[in-house]
């Protein structure tokens, strides 16, 4: 399994170790993972919507990109959709390498285009309403560097 | 026919997920004006153009770019993933 688009919650640790396991001749496992932010405390939960059909090819094509670019003996993808509650895993991505620079520098162009080349899309739930996440400048600022 | 489909504050705003359009639109801006006559809702979702993106047969496209052999075209704003 290599991109996993998912409603069910994820255990980090185990999808970590299976994924280590699974690359021979590796030095060097990066991982992150993306929580449910909660800022001022009224978050009741996150709602995130997807476009099914695109988002499995969507997130290929980013770990295609990754793997193509840096020196990789392997990468995982897995991003849930549905609804979130607070403090919850919504994303992990996972990175090997020979060596830790190709992994960490995988890992960070990974998250940079899943943020906005991932067709998903966050709403916030709280006492006072709905919000939808707006898209911040920055983000799409940030695959200049790639 | 081309399957319009919504996504986010765009399918909120259109009250529909997807709808079934029979155009004669050249390329995704056409189809968009088409789309705008064809209730306040859509109007409003189709006002201010800088924050819809869209995607032509699960791929992302450009406002001009063409609709031909097109089967299923997609309206959003900016992703928010990861």
């Amino acid at each position: 399994m290599t991109v996993s688009i998912q409603s069910t919650p994820f255990d980090m640790g185990a999808e970590v170790r299976r994924f280590a396991e699974s690359v021979s001749g590796a030095g060097a496992v990066v991982t992150f993972s993306g929580l449910v932010r909660d800022d001022d405390g009224k978050l009741t939960a996150m709602e995130i919507e997807h476009y099914p059909a695109m988002t499995e090819k969507a997130v290929e094509k980013i770990r295609r990109e990754a793997m193509d670019r840096w020196s990789l003996l392997g990468a995982v993808v897995i991003h849930r959709y549905g609804q979130l509650e607070p403090g919850e895993q919504i994303m992990m991505v996972a990175t090997a390498a020979r060596h830790r620079a190709d992994a960490f520098m995988a890992a960070e162009f990974l998250m940079d285009y899943l943020k906005s080349r991932a067709p998903f899309w966050k709403k916030e739930i709280g006492p006072d309403g709905e919000k939808w996440v707006a898209a911040r400048d920055e983000d799409e600022d940030a695959l200049a560097r790639w | 026919m081309i399957e319009v489909l919504y996504f986010a504050w765009l399918r909120e705003r259109v009250g529909e997920r997807s709808e079934m359009i029979e155009t004669g639109a050249a390329t995704v801006a056409e189809l968009v004006n088409e789309l705008r006559a064809r209730s306040e809702a859509h109007a409003l979702a189709f006002s201010d153009m800088t924050s819809v993106r869209v995607a032509i047969d699960q791929g992302m496209a450009d406002m001009d770019a063409s609709l031909a052999g097109a089967r299923e075209v997609a309206f959003f704003p900016p992703m928010t993933g990861g």
